[in-house]
């Protein structure tokens, strides 16, 4: 009784009722009924990413994986872990100077669950990427890209292309070898761009090679611009999945 | 009226001068003397006001009630107190349920403020053309909450889970401190560009590296413009779907190899015998 008591106090007060509009289940009065299910879609912030209905095959764990919405949930970790790590860590190398490196190191040893953290971002970024993949061939053998998907596919693509971009920016971050060579790798094939070459690699570097301003420029476009762009491009993507008719299929 | 055209040849005369066409400058003249006819008996010009169209429907009910209605005399229920012809007028209805409600009994204002000058009628026709028909087909569906929203939640939860499990067994590495002049004996790229690597292999580097990642991203863009076959059904589109897998198997090959299966200066190795050159 006690309990019940207490339950009802928290939700049935004016500050509970102006954060749980009508039909969330955390309010008063919920009932597992038609109408409170409908309304508990239509009444929260989710339902800019799902309508009330779907379809009914589309539960079905082997049609999509839930590959498309763990690709975004990994992204979010990955933002939330990013942050962690950016209260850690300075985008600053050169002789003497080599602080983000000091950075990394002191990450795993001093800072409580530091190492933990950078595992998580890590390990979660091949995850994204991998998932990413899985998504675009799922969604292909589906041939969820027909009329009138075609659009949201050109946009997948271009998502693909920005975790790409993610991950590559970030694996230069930790200032070590491993890094510095894995981007010496991509970077000198942009310099085989036709004819603006040199310029494009200029201004992806900050430099005619990999160094301190490599590093202050890819940090930004790491963490900043091209999460920026991102979360555009699936704002764009995740309208048009509800505009195109929700999720593809029955086969 | 006589029969032949009358207008009035002064606002005729004024609106060619104006310019205006023959005809319209015609019929505005015969408008206007039309006009100056009806001035001329008496008749008021414009919207007809409120009393006035309430009186003609008054009369229309009455001539209606007295039994030159076919409509209203069928639709009459037996007996009971209702009006003349067994119906009540809004009039009437309005009245009552005013009374019901213990209010003062007031002129019936047919929906308008009994001091506006004008009727508005809000009723119109569609025409069967102007109706949207959405024709579409019945689906099975189940609600979002709690199907899906569960389905997803605990998907999220064993991502999250197989991750920390992960992080807490796996650390990221760390290598020694960047050092430009000094090229690490096993030098590749995150695995994702291993393809593009191992492609650098057999081609010139604008090739591998810009030509071809070009010609793949904007082919996957093209692929439903291409792929005009209407159907998803696997049965129908074999020939898609093997291009595609071809390509997908094509390119995890190129991974593997580049990943697992050069060591140092790229050269070819097998891992279980020079070891492991792979770093994620």
């Amino acid at each position: 009784m006690a309990k019940k008591d207490l339950k009802g106090a928290v939700q049935d007060n004016v500050v509970w009722k102006s954060i749980f509009r009508p039909g969330s289940i955390y309010r008063k009065g919920y009932r597992d009924t038609s109408r409170d299910r409908a309304l508990a879609a239509m009444n929260n912030v989710l339902y800019h990413l799902h309508p009330v209905k779907v379809k009914r095959h589309g539960l079905k764990l082997t049609y999509t994986y839930c590959l498309g919405g763990l690709s975004f949930f990994l992204f979010i970790l990955l933002t939330i872990t990013g942050i962690f790590l950016m209260f850690f860590y300075t985008p600053a190398a050169g002789a003497g100077t080599e602080v983000a490196y000091l950075n990394m190191r002191d990450l795993s040893a001093s800072v409580t669950f530091g190492q933990l953290v950078r595992n998580l971002h890590r390990w979660g970024a091949h995850a994204m990427v991998f998932t990413v993949f899985l998504h675009m061939a799922r969604v292909f053998y589906h041939g969820a890209y027909k009329p009138p998907r075609e659009f949201n596919w050109v946009v997948g693509v271009i998502l693909l292309l920005l975790t790409l971009l993610l991950s590559f920016t970030g694996y230069l971050l930790p200032w070590d070898q491993l890094a510095l060579w894995a981007v010496t790798v991509g970077t000198n094939m942009m310099g085989f761009t036709p004819v603006f070459g040199d310029q494009v690699q200029f201004v992806l570097l900050g430099d005619v090679e990999i160094g301190p301003n490599t590093l202050l420029r890819w940090y930004v476009l790491h963490v900043l611009f091209i999460p920026f762009i991102t979360v555009l491009f699936l704002a764009v993507h995740f309208w048009r999945i509800r505009k195109d008719g929700g999720i593809s299929g029955p086969l | 009226m006589s029969d032949e055209v009358q207008i009035d040849q002064e606002v005729y005369d004024r609106l060619i001068g104006e310019g205006k066409s023959e005809r319209i400058a015609r019929a505005k003249a015969k408008a206007a003397a039309v006009r100056q006819a009806k001035i001329a008996e008496g008749q008021s010009l414009g919207p007809k006001p409120a009393e006035e169209a309430s009186k003609k429907l008054e009369e229309f009910r009455e001539k209606a009630a007295s039994g030159g209605g076919v409509a209203t005399k069928t639709a009459a229920p037996a007996g009971g107190d209702a009006g003349a012809g067994g119906r009540l007028t809004p009039e009437q209805r309005a009245a009552r349920v005013a009374a019901s409600l213990g209010q003062e009994q007031q002129p019936p204002s047919m929906g308008v403020p009994a001091s506006s000058e004008h009727t508005h009628r809000l009723l119109a026709l569609v025409p069967p053309s102007g109706i949207q028909q959405v024709q579409a087909k019945q689906q099975d569906k189940v609600y979002t909450w709690p199907h899906l929203l569960l389905v997803e939640f605990v998907a999220l939860l064993a991502v999250t889970a197989l991750l920390l499990v992960a992080s807490f067994f796996l650390d990221a590495p760390l290598g020694s401190l960047a050092n430009p002049n000094e090229v690490p004996a096993i030098n590749k790229a995150p695995w994702y560009f291993m393809g593009l690597q191992e492609l650098l292999r057999y081609f010139h580097p604008m090739v591998a590296g810009v030509t071809l990642p070009g010609v793949f991203m904007v082919g996957l863009m093209a692929v439903p413009y291409v792929d005009k076959n209407p159907s998803a059904h696997p049965e129908n589109r074999k020939l898609a779907n093997m291009a595609f897998t071809f390509f997908l198997t094509f390119w995890g090959l190129l991974v593997i190899i580049g990943s697992f299966l050069r060591g140092a200066g790229y050269e070819w190795v097998w891992p279980w015998v020079e070891g492991l050159g792979f770093t994620l």
